[in-house]
C-alpha cells in the first residue's frame, strides 16, 4: 500500500518517515524508531499500556493515528529523563515499588507525569481518578499511588528550591 | 486495519467534499477513540478516512445568543478544564465528569460521543448491529443479553444507545447544526437517534456525506432545573448501565412541565412520558419522586438477563429528580 512522507515530532527530535496512513502512533514508535517503551496491551482502549503525551496530554497510541499528530510534540517513557537525570516520577516509582513486572509501567509514568504537571499537590481520591484507565495486574496500586504521591512531594520542594534558589 | 486513503482538510467544505455517497466510501475521525477500535477489528472499513480534527473551527464552547454552542471537535478535557460554560447545565456536567479516563477525556470529543456506535457485544463481535445469526435470528433474546434495551426492544435491535451525553442534551431540547454538500440543517439531538428497521440502516439519522458541526442549547434551557445520575457497575472504564436525566420547568416547587430522558436502556434515548406526566403540576418531593420513578418504568420488557435495569430506572430517576431540586 502506498506510503506517505510525513513528519514526527517525539521526545524533541524531529523524524521523517514513509509510513502507510492506517499505521498506528503506537507501531510508528515500536517499529520505526525503536522506542519500545509505550506498550501494546489490550490493543483496545482499555488499559493505559501505550499512553504516550501528545502535546502534554495523555493519549492512547494505540487507537491514534501517527498521521494525524504530525503538528505536535509527542513524549515517550524514553523523552522523561533529562540530561541523564531521571524525571522525579521514574525516581519515585524506583524508590516506592511503583513497578513490578513493568509491562504497564511506562503508561502510568506517562500518566502520572501529566497528573502532577497540572496538580503537583493531589488528593489520594485525584490520583485513583487520574490513573484509573492505567491498569496493573502485579503491584494491587497501593506501591503505585504511594509513588504517585512520593513524587508530587519531590516536584512540590524541587519547585519551591528553585523559587528560594532565584530569589 | 484495512489501508485506506487519508484527508486532512482544514475546513468543513473541503471535509464534505471528500466525503462519500455510502458508510463504505469514507469516514470521519475526530479523536478516533471509537473509530479507530472498530476499524481494527475490521467492523468498520471505509477507504477513506477525514480527520476533521485539523478544522479549528470545530473546536470550542462559547455562548451564543444567551445560549451554549458547542463545537463538535470539543474535547471532554476542554470542558473539564474550563467548565465555566456548563454553570447552568449540571445534567450535562455529570455526564461529561462520568467518563472518567484520562485518555479518553484528552481524546474523545463531543460530537464523537453522540456518534460513538453501540457496544453491543454482538456487534463489536462482527455479527452486525442487529446481532443476527446465519438464519437471520438475532442472538440477543437468547443469548448474553446482560447489558441490552428494556426499552424499544420488539426487535430486530436489542442494543443500547452508548452516548452519555444524549440523554442531558435530549431533555434540555438541545439541537444540532449539521453540514452537508447540499448547506446546513438544525435539528432536535433527540431526531439524530433512530431505531434501526433492517441492517441496512445505521442507529443514527446523520447521512455519509454530512458532518455534524455545533451542539446547541437554547437560552431558555438555562431556566430549567436538570440533573444527570447515572449507575455503574465498575466506576472506571465503562459505560454506565442505566441513567436518568431530568430537566424540570418549575414555578417555585412545582413542576409545570417535565422532560426525563433514560440512557443505557433502549436502542435511542429513551423518554419517560409516563414519569413526565406524573409530574407535571405536582409539588415534586420524595414521594412524587418516587412514584415518577415507577411510572418510568411502565413498559418496560426486560429480556432474560437484565431484569435487574427496572429497578436502575426506578431509582435513577428518582435520584435525578431530587438532584434537580436540592
Ligand atoms: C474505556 C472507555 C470508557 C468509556 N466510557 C464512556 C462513557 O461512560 N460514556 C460515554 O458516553 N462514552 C464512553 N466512552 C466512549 C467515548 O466517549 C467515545 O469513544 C468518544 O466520545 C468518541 O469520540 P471521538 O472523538 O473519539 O470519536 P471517533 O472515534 O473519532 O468517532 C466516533 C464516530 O462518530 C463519527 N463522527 C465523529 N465526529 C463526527 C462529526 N463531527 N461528524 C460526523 N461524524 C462524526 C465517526 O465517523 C465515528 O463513526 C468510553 C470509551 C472507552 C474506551
Amino acid at each position: 500500500m502506498t506510503k506517505e512522507l510525513i513528519r514526527l515530532k517525539v521526545n524533541g527530535e524531529t523524524h521523517e518517515l514513509a509510513i502507510a496512513p492506517n499505521k498506528l502512533l503506537l507501531d510508528v514508535l515500536r517499529e520505526d524508531l525503536g522506542l519500545t517503551g509505550s506498550k501494546r496491551g489490550c490493543d483496545d482502549s482499555s488499559c493505559g499500556c501505550c499512553t504516550v503525551l501528545i502535546d502534554g496530554m495523555p493519549m492512547l497510541s494505540c487507537v491514534a493515528l501517527a498521521t494525524s499528530y504530525q503538528d505536535a510534540e509527542i513524549t515517550t517513557v524514553e523523552g522523561l529523563a533529562r540530561d541523564g537525570e531521571l524525571d522525579p516520577v521514574q525516581e519515585a516509582f524506583m524508590s516506592w515499588g511503583g513497578a513490578q513486572c513493568g509491562f504497564c509501567t511506562p503508561g502510568f509514568l506517562m500518566t502520572t507525569h501529566a497528573l502532577l504537571e497540572k496538580n503537583p499537590d493531589p488528593t489520594l481520591d485525584q490520583v485513583r481518578e487520574a490513573l484509573a484507565s492505567n491498569i496493573c495486574r502485579c503491584t494491587g496500586y497501593t506501591q503505585i499511588y504511594e509513588s504517585v504521591l512520593a513524587a508530587a512531594q519531590k516536584i512540590r520542594e524541587k519547585r519551591k528550591n528553585e523559587i528560594a534558589i532565584s530569589k | 486495519m484495512r489501508p485506506f486513503e487519508y484527508g486532512n482538510p482544514s475546513t468543513v467544505k473541503q471535509a464534505i467534499s471528500l466525503l462519500g455517497s455510502d458508510w463504505e466510501q469514507a469516514a470521519v475521525l475526530a479523536g478516533g477513540t471509537d473509530l479507530i477500535s472498530l476499524m481494527k477489528d475490521y467492523i468498520d472499513t471505509p477507504k477513506r478516512v477525514v480527520n476533521i480534527k485539523s478544522i479549528s473551527a470545530l473546536r470550542g464552547a462559547s455562548e451564543v445568543n444567551g445560549g451554549l454552542r458547542l463545537g463538535a471537535t470539543t474535547t471532554f478535557e476542554d470542558l473539564f478544564e474550563n467548565p465555566a460554560p456548563l454553570r447552568d447545565f449540571p445534567s450535562l456536567r455529570a455526564a461529561i465528569d462520568g467518563i472518567y479516563s484520562a485518555q479518553m477525556r484528552s481524546m474523545g470529543t463531543v460530537g464523537g460521543d453522540l456518534l460513538q456506535r453501540p457496544r453491543c457485544w454482538y456487534y463489536r463481535n462482527g455479527f452486525g448491529l442487529l446481532a443476527l445469526d446465519s438464519k437471520g435470528q438475532s442472538l440477543v433474546p437468547h443469548g448474553d443479553n446482560r447489558y441490552h434495551a428494556i426499552f424499544g426492544n420488539a426487535g430486530p435491535a436489542y442494543f443500547v444507545s452508548p452516548s452519555s451525553l444524549a440523554p442531558p442534551l435530549v431533555a434540555l431540547g438541545a439541537t444540532l447544526r449539521i453540514q452537508g454538500p447540499k448547506g446546513e440543517r438544525e435539528l432536535p439531538v433527540a431526531e439524530l437517534f433512530r431505531i434501526p428497521r433492517h441492517t441496512g440502516e445505521r442507529e443514527h439519522t446523520i447521512q455519509p456525506k454530512e458532518i455534524l458541526t455545533e451542539i446547541l442549547l437554547p437560552a431558555s434551557a438555562r431556566r430549567l432545573r436538570n440533573a444527570t445520575y447515572e449507575v455503574r457497575e465498575r466506576h472506571f472504564m465503562d459505560w454506565p448501565l442505566a441513567t436518568a436525566s431530568v430537566a424540570l420547568r418549575m414555578e417555585g416547587r412545582r413542576v409545570r412541565q417535565a422532560r426525563v430522558v433514560l440512557g443505557q436502556v433502549a436502542p435511542i434515548p429513551w423518554r419517560a412520558e409516563g414519569a413526565e406526566r406524573e409530574l407535571a403540576g405536582k409539588t415534586l418531593d420524595e414521594a412524587v419522586a418516587t412514584r415518577a420513578g415507577e411510572a418510568a418504568t411502565v413498559g418496560a420488557h426486560p429480556l432474560s438477563k437484565n431484569g435487574y435495569k427496572v429497578q436502575l430506572v426506578r431509582v435513577a430517576v428518582k435520584r435525578a429528580l431530587l438532584a434537580a431540586i436540592a
